[in-house]
């Protein structure tokens, strides 16, 4: 028997329903490997108790036949969510002993569906970083190493807990929150895949919020199929959440399919960028062919405004988390700083102490950005731009089902390496657009570096078709034949 | 445009973060930095554009006037870092 | 009463200075059982932090979702204000800091209102239809409440309520069109009215449903408008009147003085009747409006707007006029329009049969007298419409005189009995039966010769003194 650790959720999913083994091995399995895995730092509060209650109830429920979709999957969910009675802090000193009386709607879905928790994944500061060194736990590092190197690498961010977690098998898979990349650029520097779906598709009821019109729940694991089939169960509709979309949910494992017959894939000019590493545009190049061979017609097309979408990005999504970090304010949970007298010096006290350097800087560009007389020329103006970018992707949708570019400008890179933050937020580069149009996206891995690391490749799909994406992505799973995986050394 | 130490103390204190003279002062670069670079967007025509008010088309849902939320005191003060008397307590406030 | 269309002006130092006045009206949406953006309860007085949904508390993640109620209340408000309304609208976020706001901005509407443009108009001496004003209302949004701080309950903190957080309230904002402290309490009055007639506001004051920021300058007649300053959340008429009256001498002796006034927030103090700025007010007023990006924008169709034209009640100006047209005086018809209850009331005695005229005099003279001197409300009124219209037929139909109507009305209010059975009972029934009033007029006329040759010498005013004799010896049952 495989070992149960280096499984695919959809393996395990059948293993446990077939009998070959019950869900307290798969989740005593995982809670032993999360356990043997702390210097990665993936996760800030493990919960192997809860896995394994879970799995318990699988197992019972099992003999009586009634299964449900993720009976005996245990999964990591991501500090972002708010978990019943187990701490949630979104990466945040601010943050710090919340309990939630509640529970996010995602991850009640994923409750109801049968799976269990083996923990909260360490994240970047309220989602807010591409490499996971902005989280008040410390950066989670990655089980990825250059050939010959024991640097310790970033996993990528926000999502870093999560794509670590899954790619060094501690995880089956995990829940990830995307605002501008951060499931997709993650899952790229970790060699597995992360699908963020259509904005409103997942609730966000319940998800710490970053910046409400950006930030969307996806599903990260190992195949293309397991993302179908963590995502079927995270998405639906959420009269909570007013910007939830009220339609059915897909049967997107169910109709997977590689077959790209009569598919056209979008090839936008405007991701050829300089400063790409050659072996990024060559694996882009050869994720074209292996569309091309499951029947897709590669044809080109232009998004213009693609060079402003970070900076766009880095208008809107600040201003609204700085209106959105606004409740963390000492009064009702999380830290409170004492030994002040007035209420505003709490307030300032307390937010100094609670934030990091990256959200401070953060909350200070959106006050600016929204603050008097800069209102329009940089918040509405960046909302005019968005417009456009939106415009861009609806007209390339006419000629195209789908969009192939690069996930990330680069491989993973060394933790403490980026010290700038412009620099930071190009990581995002070509992940962005897709976040400001609402559109499902999903990084694939496409191979390995020349030092051994992880590549991804992104797919766009049209609003709602996630499907596409899906399939897309399988195409080049079945092609790409990424196997790889980090040797252990923790 | 480029932001002034004085404008960095004024958003801080705007924000509630409490900052030092030198942590302002080294945000200062860092915050022009950044601002120079979202400048770009004056590149864009925009004329006749309007803002992007929703990313997925759909309309505001209303919901029924239901009274099905509340009386839930004990979990609304549960993490709270001082509650008094059923309360939130912090530090006295002078209208 | 000072004449209403003599301008208000205040003597300065320097010569007469005009007044010019804002009313900003915070209305509660006390028409629904539930908070604006979620399912708490917004019953007045209970216990702290029992309506209080994660939602208002602003707990990490949480999310509003709109009560279609309480926008439904703001358009027929809208309605009532004969104001456009906006098929097309969106929330808002004010961004601010305060222990009274969990989420750290309001949810409110600046840039798109679902109400616009609108007026009221006010009757400067209720007496005179003609002495009408036109108060411009420049738009309606609607918005969250607060929060509640309490500051006397412990030495070094303030305590916090979050029952009121997320309440609907409608922030409706009129144009500076108000020139004297009487306008200024006319204008509140008569939108309390409205709002009591729409359902939507239950106008009490006092349970803090309804306040107002009031908005003061004053200027040289005819020059251009001054510097003005906002007193917050009065809340009764008789304070508004203050605020106003107080804040334009303070502004005139200010400027007369060679200072200037500050565009300020300030907060009135009732027991010694003056304003003074608000000390914890925030340095830099700068709310960093934006979209919110958890809502969507507010498109209401056509059938909604209908559904909403279509509840109006008959309003209190189409009410007068309508009384007018059946012969109710002027003065009547405003007293009994200006309240809800009063004028509902009044409709089931008209319903009831009672004729216009008569029975609107009677409201007003004898109802209220009554009420009044009882201290119950018209709701609670003793005497039925219907019994009140069977009083008064009985008048009309000559049963009973106009003086036997008031007894009989006394023993009403005590006993909740009918007009007629009184009547009956006690036999009170007016005498008609000329026959027996002669025989009366005789003996009168016999007993007192002397007066008769005084009448018939000329002094007319006897006429009255036999009448009154007659009268009395008939027990008030002669007409
Ligand atoms: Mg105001
Ligand atoms: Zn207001």
């Amino acid at each position: 028997m495989t070992e149960l650790t280096s499984r695919t959720i959809a393996e395990l999913r059948d293993g446990f329903r077939s009998g070959e083994f019950s869900a307290h091995e798969i989740a005593g399995a995982y809670n032993d490997a999360v356990a043997a895995a702390k210097s990665l730092n993936a996760f800030t509060v493990e919960t192997p108790d809860e896995a394994l209650a879970a799995a318990d109830v699988a197992d019972q429920t099992r003999l009586g036949s009634e299964l449900k979709p993720l009976s005996g999957i245990p999964l990591g969910i991501k500090d972002l969510f708010a978990t019943e009675g187990v701490d949630t802090t979104a990466g945040s000193n601010i943050l710090k002993g919340f309990r939630p009386p509640y529970e996010s709607h995602v991850t009640a879905n994923l409750r109801k569906a049968g799976a269990g928790m083996l923990g909260k994944l360490n994240m970047d500061e309220f989602a807010m970083g591409s490499s996971n060194e902005t989280s008040a736990y410390g950066p989670v590092i990655s089980p990825w190493r250059r050939k010959g190197s024991n640097v310790g690498l970033t996993p990528g961010g926000s999502s870093g807990g999560s794509a670590a977690a899954v790619s060094a098998g501690i995880a089956p898979g995990a829940t990830g929150t995307d605002t501008g990349g951060s499931i997709r650029q993650p899952a790229a520097f970790a060699g597995i895949c992360g699908i963020k779906p259509t904005y409103g598709r997942c609730s966000r009821w319940g998800i710490v919020a970053f910046a409400s019109s950006l930030d969307q729940a996806g599903s990260m694991a190992r195949t293309v199929r397991d993302c179908a089939i963590l995502l079927e169960v995270m998405a639906g509709f959420d009269p909570r959440d007013s910007t939830s979309l009220d339609l059915p949910v897909p049967r997107w494992e169910e109709n997977l399919s590689s077959d790209l017959s009569g598919k056209r894939v979008g090839i936008p000019k405007e991701y050829r960028i300089d400063g790409v590493p050659a072996e990024i545009n060559a694996l882009w190049d050869r994720g074209i062919e292996w569309l091309k061979d499951a029947g897709a017609t590669p044809v080109e097309i232009s998004l213009p405004h693609t060079k402003y979408a970070l900076p766009t990005y880095y208008i809107i999504a600040p201003a609204e988390a700085s209106s959105n970090l606004a409740r963390y304010d000492g009064v009702r949970y999380g830290l409170r700083e004492e030994g002040v007298k007035t209420l505003d010096d709490m307030y300032a006290a307390t937010r100094k102490a609670g934030f990091g350097a990256e959200v401070k800087r953060r909350i200070m560009i959106g006050t600016y950005v929204l603050s008097a007389g800069f209102y329009d020329a940089y918040f509405t103006k960046a909302q005019k731009v968005r417009a456009l970018i939106k415009q861009d992707f609806a007209k390339a949708f006419e000629q195209c089902d789908v969009i192939l570019t690069p996930t990330a400008p680069s491989a993973a890179f060394g933790i403490g390496e980026t010290t700038d933050p412009l620099a930071m937020y190009l990581n995002d580069v070509f992940a962005v657009p897709a976040s400001l149009a609402g559109l499902p996206a999903m990084s694939v891995p496409g191979g390995l570096d020349a030092q051994g690391l992880p590549l991804g490749l992104h797919l766009i799909g049209n609003e709602l078709d996630e499907q596409m994406v899906l399939n897309a992505g399988l195409a080049i799973e079945e092609r790409a034949g990424f196997t790889a995986r980090p040797e252990k050394w923790w | 445009m480029s932001v002034s130490p004085e404008q960095v103390r004024h958003i801080a204190k705007l924000a509630r973060i409490g900052m030092s003279d030198a942590e302002i002062e080294a945000l200062v670069p860092e915050l022009n930095n950044i601002l120079g670079w979202v400048e770009q967007l004056g590149e864009v025509d925009t004329d006749g554009i309007e803002p992007l008010t929703a990313v997925i088309e759909q309309k505001l849902r209303l919901r029924d006037d239901v009274v099905n939320d509340g009386n839930i005191r004990d979990a609304v003060l549960a993490n709270a870092p001082e509650a008094q008397h059923g309360f939130f307590a912090v530090p006295k406030v002078i209208e | 009463m000072a004449d209403a269309s003599a301008p208000f002006r205040i003597t300065g130092a320097t010569g007469e200075w005009e007044v010019v006045v804002g009313l900003e009206v915070h209305a509660q949406i006390t028409a629904t059982k539930s908070k604006l953006f979620s399912g708490a309860s917004t019953t007045f007085g209970a216990e702290p932090n029992t309506q209080v949904s994660l939602v208002d508390a602003a707990m990490p993640g949480m999310l509003p979702v709109p009560n279609r109620e309480c926008i439904r209340q703001a358009v027929r408000t809208g309605m009532a204000l004969d104001a456009k309304i906006n098929p097309w609208s969106r929330f808002d976020r004010k961004n601010y800091f305060y222990a009274d706001l969990p989420q750290g901005y309001q949810i409110s509407q600046l840039y798109h209102p679902l109400v616009g443009e609108g007026e009221v108009e006010i009757l400067l001496d209720e007496k005179d239809e003609s002495s009408g004003k036109q108060i411009g209302i420049e738009r309606i949004h609607v918005e969250q409440d607060a929060g509640k701080l309490m500051h006397d309950q412990h030495p070094t903190m303030s305590y916090v309520d979050l029952n009121r957080s997320g309440v609907a309230l409608m922030e409706i904002v009129s144009r500076p069109d108000m020139r004297s402290p009487a306008e200024a309490g006319t204008y509140l009055r008569k939108l309390r009215s409205i709002l009591r007639y729409v359902g939507s506001c239950d106008g009490n004051m006092e349970e803090g449903s309804m306040r107002a920021d009031v908005n003061v300058s004053v200027r040289k007649p005819g020059s251009e408008l001054g510097t003005r300053t906002e007193t917050k959340n009065v809340n009764s008429v008789r304070f508004v009147m203050q605020v106003v009256e107080h804040e334009a001498k303070r502004q005139v002796e200010l400027i007369e003085g060679g200072g200037s006034v500050a565009q300020e927030t300030r907060l009135f103090d009732p027991d010694k009747g003056v304003t003074r700025p608000l000390r914890s007010k925030e340095d830099a007023h700068d709310y960093r409006y934006f979209p919110d990006p958890d809502l969507l924008p507010l498109e209401l169709d056509e059938a909604f707007l209908e559904e909403c034209r279509g509840s109006l009640p008959e309003l209190p100006d189409a009410k007068r006029q309508r009384y007018e047209a059946l012969g109710i005086t002027p003065y009547n018809a405003s007293v009994l329009t200006a309240e809800v209850e009063t004028a509902r009331w009044f409709d089931a005695l008209l319903d009831a049969g009672a004729d216009p005229k008569q029975g609107a005099n009677w409201v007003v003279a004898e109802l209220f007298g009554a009420l009044n001197r009882r201290g119950e409300s018209i709701e609670a009124s003793p005497v039925s419409p219907p019994n009140a219209a069977e009083l008064l037929g009985l008048v009309v139909d000559g049963t009973i005189s106009g003086t036997i109507a008031k007894q009989v009305f006394e023993i009403m209010l005590e006993r909740g009995e009918g007009a007629a059975e009184i009547v009956e009972s006690r036999g009170l029934k007016q005498t008609s039966d000329t026959g027996a009033i002669d025989t009366e007029i005789d003996k009168v006329l016999a007993a007192n010769a002397d007066k008769v040759a005084e009448y018939q010498a000329g002094k007319l005013p006897l006429f009255g003194f036999f009448v009154g004799q007659v009268m009395k010896a008939m027990a008030g049952k002669a007409n």
